[in-house]
């Protein structure tokens, strides 16, 4: 009876740390996702200390978000500290798209951010555009997550 | 390289019979039609220069095995097996005995003869109707040995023409990207192959993105998109002589080409400030003309055979949608209104249905639809699929089609596929590499 209770116990300890770790995975994947946003930083790298290099969009949408008006104005003040520096907007979509339209999504999303840093003072002399559609992935998967961190324009310095 | 000259001959023009063999290529097709090839006859002393020559150590059988396979392939014929022929190919050719022939159930049947004839290859063939105990058609060819597969194709697209009443399109190439490496840094070089995957040769060597090839009407010259230098520019490729040229002189990108169906211009979308609009480039004259001018995204244009109208992609009503509009760019009507998201539009070459492909609830559909929208059909539907190309008599649609090989979505494959109009016989393309983006050439001997 005792080890009935033993084995009942460990039992139910197991199926708690499996339900534990469970939340644990669900928990990454969902809190690295606004709606489908991608607000993660594991893809994300810096032009400078505190000024990430990329935003991130929804699906099949070329709108700037909260998070990205921030990054792009964070760019901008960077830019404007350094004049002599011009930069490439490389626009992504996922690979959930047709080819064709997904290279003139690209170029949509990178101008979007292009005319975000326009308002903000950085002349367009500055700024080229180049859309990549979904042939450069950052994330390999085939999952809404890696889909999330593949819809975005990435600041390059080009010179 | 198209232009080797084909001798054909009419050996004895087929008088003009009723009643023989009919092969229905209107509906999916469960009753192949059977049909004995037999071997093409050889004598030994052209045997042995063919086999010099080729290295084929019997270039009669491995002319009628790529006439088999063909036939294999197109779903509408079933080959009969060999080992069970009773007549001898040589003999056969002469005069076959029809209750031989009957007795295994072929109700066609193609006899032929190979010689090496003042350093060319020369090829007959007769095709028969069993049943009736008459021959239908009876041809010869003469070319350079090295052609051999071709005369395999053309065979083919002889006995396929004579028994269903349409083209064939075994004589025709296939242009397409060639893929390897990661996802993330992925390798893309144009590639050219036979419609059956032989003869495979890359005519770029992977330094750049290329994407979506596609054939001139006469299949000698390719358009395509290339990231030469970073720049995203349409380039015209020359396969004969390698030439290769920026297409316009435009600020941005440019992207989806394709000739018109008289080959004489270009039409293609540029990309800016955020806004892609359809233009043309007429080759001879350079002249540069705006076709649509509208702040939604405007791409994968396609020429009615005719010339008159243009299908495109177009995301102005929200979403990406199918659009028809006249040559001149007026008269614009959206044509898909099916559930999902419709792209790569492109138009038959028999000018009545328009090939796309549909996103829905994340599956991806290639079908086809009347030019007008109405009557749509799905053809195949898979997680990732797209960019169909019609063969050139409009019965075959080739695409491509990428799998996730494992639950994580990492360690994938992109093959090309072809299926029916009718959405039976969806088959495999072989390729040495993992492929993308496929276009289907004319066929060269026309």
């Amino acid at each position: 009876m005792k080890l009935y209770k033993i084995f009942k116990n460990a039992i139910l300890i197991t199926v708690a740390c499996l339900a534990l770790s469970a939340c644990a995975t669900s928990k990454k994947s969902t809190g690295q996702m606004q709606g489908d946003v991608y607000t993660g930083t594991d893809s994300v790298e810096y032009l400078a200390s505190g000024v990430p290099d990329r935003v991130f969009f929804a699906t099949n949408e070329t709108v700037l978000t909260t998070a990205s008006r921030e990054t792009l104005r964070k760019q901008a003040a960077w830019l404007r500290k350094n004049s002599k520096i011009s930069i490439v907007l490389e626009g992504h979509a996922d690979e959930r798209g047709t080819r064709e339209y997904n290279l003139a999504l690209g170029e949509r999303r990178a101008n979007s951010a292009k005319d975000y840093l326009m308002t903000y003072g950085i002349s367009s002399d500055r700024i080229s555009v180049l859309s990549y559609g979904k042939e450069r992935p950052v994330d390999s998967g085939s999952n809404p997550l890696a889909w999330s961190k593949n819809r975005r324009s990435v600041t390059v310095k080009a010179n | 390289m198209f232009r080797i000259l084909f001798g054909i001959f009419l050996i004895i023009s087929p008088t003009h019979v009723f009643a023989l063999i009919e092969v229905d290529i209107t509906r999916g097709n469960l009753n192949p039609l059977p049909i004995a090839v037999s071997p093409l006859s050889i004598d030994e002393n052209s045997k042995k220069d063919l086999n010099k020559i080729l290295k084929k150590k019997n270039i009669g059988s491995s002319i009628s095995k790529i006439v088999e396979t063909n036939l294999k392939i197109s779903g509408l014929f079933n080959p009969l097996d060999k080992d069970a022929f009773l007549q001898a190919p040589d003999i056969a050719n002469l005069k076959p005995r029809f209750e031989d022939w009957n007795l295994i159930k072929a109700q066609a049947l193609i006899t032929g003869k190979v010689d090496f004839v003042d350093e060319k290859l020369r090829v007959e063939f007769r095709l028969w109707d069993v049943l009736a105990g008459k021959e239908m058609m009876a041809l010869a060819f003469t070319t350079v040995p090295s052609n051999w597969r071709r005369v395999g194709h053309i065979i083919t697209d002889k006995v396929y023409e004579r028994l269903t009443g349409e083209k064939g399109y075994f004589d025709t190439r296939i242009i397409y990207v060639a893929e390897e490496g990661p996802k993330t840094r992925r390798i893309k070089k144009l590639a050219i192959m036979d419609q059956d995957g032989a003869n495979n040769k890359f005519l770029t060597l992977g330094n750049e993105l290329v994407l979506t090839p596609r054939f001139n009407p006469t299949s000698q010259m390719v358009t395509y998109l290339s990231y030469f230098r970073n720049l995203p520019r349409v380039y015209l490729l020359d396969i004969e002589t390698g030439m290769q040229e920026v297409v316009g002189d435009f600020p941005g990108m440019t992207f989806a080409p394709r000739f018109s169906p008289k080959g004489k211009k270009i039409i293609m979308s540029f990309a800016k400030d955020g806004n892609s609009d359809i233009y043309t480039m007429d080759l001879e004259n350079r002249i540069v003309e705006k076709i649509t001018n509208h702040p939604s995204i405007d791409t994968s244009p396609s020429y009615s055979p005719d010339g008159k109208y243009i299908c495109f992609n177009s995301d102005r009503s929200g979403y990406q949608q199918i659009y028809v509009m006249n040559s001149d760019g007026s008269n614009v009507k959206r044509i898909s209104f099916g559930k999902g998201l419709y792209g790569t539009p492109v138009w038959s070459p028999r000018g009545d249905l328009i090939a796309f492909t549909k996103l829905h609830k994340g599956k991806f559909y290639i079908g086809v639809m009347r030019t007008d929208g109405s009557g749509e059909r799905l053809l195949t539907e898979n997680f990732y699929q797209e960019a169909p190309s019609w063969s050139p008599n409009g019965r075959v649609l080739i695409f491509y089609r990428e799998t996730k090989t494992d639950s994580k979505g990492e360690g994938f494959s992109a093959k090309l596929w072809s299926i029916d109009l009718t959405g039976y016989n969806e088959r495999l393309v072989n390729t040495p590499t993992d492929a993308s983006d496929p276009s289907w050439s004319s066929l060269l001997s026309n």
